[in-house]
């Protein structure tokens, strides 16, 4: 169980967990985007989290130190063992509650991986300075979507309020700092995410005002994540993307 | 997409492969416009490391030859030999030539 890691393991964990199932989520997409264009850009974002993810759940591993790898940590745990946050578990729905996941998302993700580079544990800065990049083009490509949905047609701005009010009451989970976020910060590895915070809302309200969109109301926050308890969508992902190491243990290729 | 009149236009696309290279025509994107279209043709031409400088054209806005004019067009340079510098022997000490 997540829990019963060491704090910095269970650290990487966490992030490593949140690039594996937004991965998988957006490959999901892979052949069906709205256009070939967008099922490219769709899945070089897919690759760019499950390559994050392969560093942070490798870090775990080592961390740990029982000999399980990055592929043994995402193929061979079960649901209450993943520590992601809900909301990259959320399914993709239409376009629009796809972008507007990964625009919450991506933005809280940069300034996370942003803060993460100055770590003083090497290993995950190396990997935060890295991915940094990644994640800003992310942010940007998201951001562009929600103005052109927003600020398009009846249809596509109707579909972007939907999709951002489905996924904003999963937002405040990923500032919330639970006991393994306040033992990495401590020891001067982790972030302090609820810091984040005022810089997240800065950039997420400029790019609603450009979209001439309206932030939705506040509700009350789904929490949960971190300490195992997932919606109904985490189990349904992982069977697919556990499938193969499950009738096939240990098969490689 | 199955109304070609709602698809959005194509833009050609040029890549940088690196400094003091010039860019070159690597292909097509369909893009609504030319911000999306410089997010596309990085998506779709530059996964590899391919370049460092992107450029966009629409499609629409590049001129071509009439190939119905070839024959005046191109013919005439067939037996012009004389117009290519390769009468001139290069020392062996000259790289990069």
């Amino acid at each position: 169980m997540a829990r019963d890691l060491p704090p910095l393991a269970a650290y990487a964990m966490r992030l490593g967990d949140d690039a594996l199932i937004l991965g998988q989520r957006l490959s999901e997409w892979c052949g069906h985007a709205p256009a070939l264009e967008v099922d490219l850009s769709l899945a070089n974002v897919a690759l760019d989290q499950i390559g994050q993810a392969t560093h942070f759940l490798g870090l775990a591993g080592e961390i740990e130190g029982k000999g399980r790898d990055a592929d043994a940590l995402a193929f061979r745990r079960d649901v209450m063992d993943f520590t992601n946050c809900l909301l990259v578990e959320q399914p993709n729905g239409d376009f629009a509650q796809t972008i507007a996941r990964q625009f919450l998302f991506s933005h809280y993700q940069e300034l996370l991986y942003a803060a993460l580079a100055t770590s003083k544990d090497a290993r995950f800065a190396a990997v935060a300075a890295k991915a940094v990049k990644e994640v800003t083009y992310h942010a940007t490509l998201a951001s562009d979507w929600v103005v052109r949905l927003g600020d398009g047609t009846d249809e596509s701005r109707a579909r972007m309020i939907a999709g951002l009010d489905w996924m904003w009451r999963f937002a405040d989970e990923l500032f919330a700092m639970d006991e393994i976020d306040a033992a990495a910060l401590a020891a001067g590895v982790g972030v302090d995410k609820a810091a984040l915070r005022g810089a997240w809302d800065q950039r997420v309200d400029a790019v609603l005002a450009e979209a001439t969109l309206e932030r939705p109301p506040a509700r009350r926050p789904v929490l949960g994540g971190r300490a195992g308890r997932h919606s109904e969508h985490l189990g349904h992902l992982l069977t697919e993307m556990q499938f193969l190491q499950r009738a096939y243990p240990g098969a490689t290729w | 997409m199955s109304d070609p009149k709602k698809e959005w236009p194509l833009w050609e696309v040029f890549v940088r492969g690196k400094g003091g290279l010039s860019h070159r025509h690597v292909g097509s994107v369909h893009a609504a416009d030319a911000k999306m279209a410089v997010e596309h043709a990085r998506d779709t031409y530059t996964r590899r490391l391919e370049g460092v400088s992107l450029w966009v054209v629409p499609s629409a806005e590049i001129t071509a030859s009439d190939p119905g004019d070839a024959a005046a067009l191109f013919e005439p340079a067939e037996d012009k030999v004389y117009r290519h510098p390769t009468f001139y022997s290069i020392p062996d000490h000259i790289k990069h030539l």
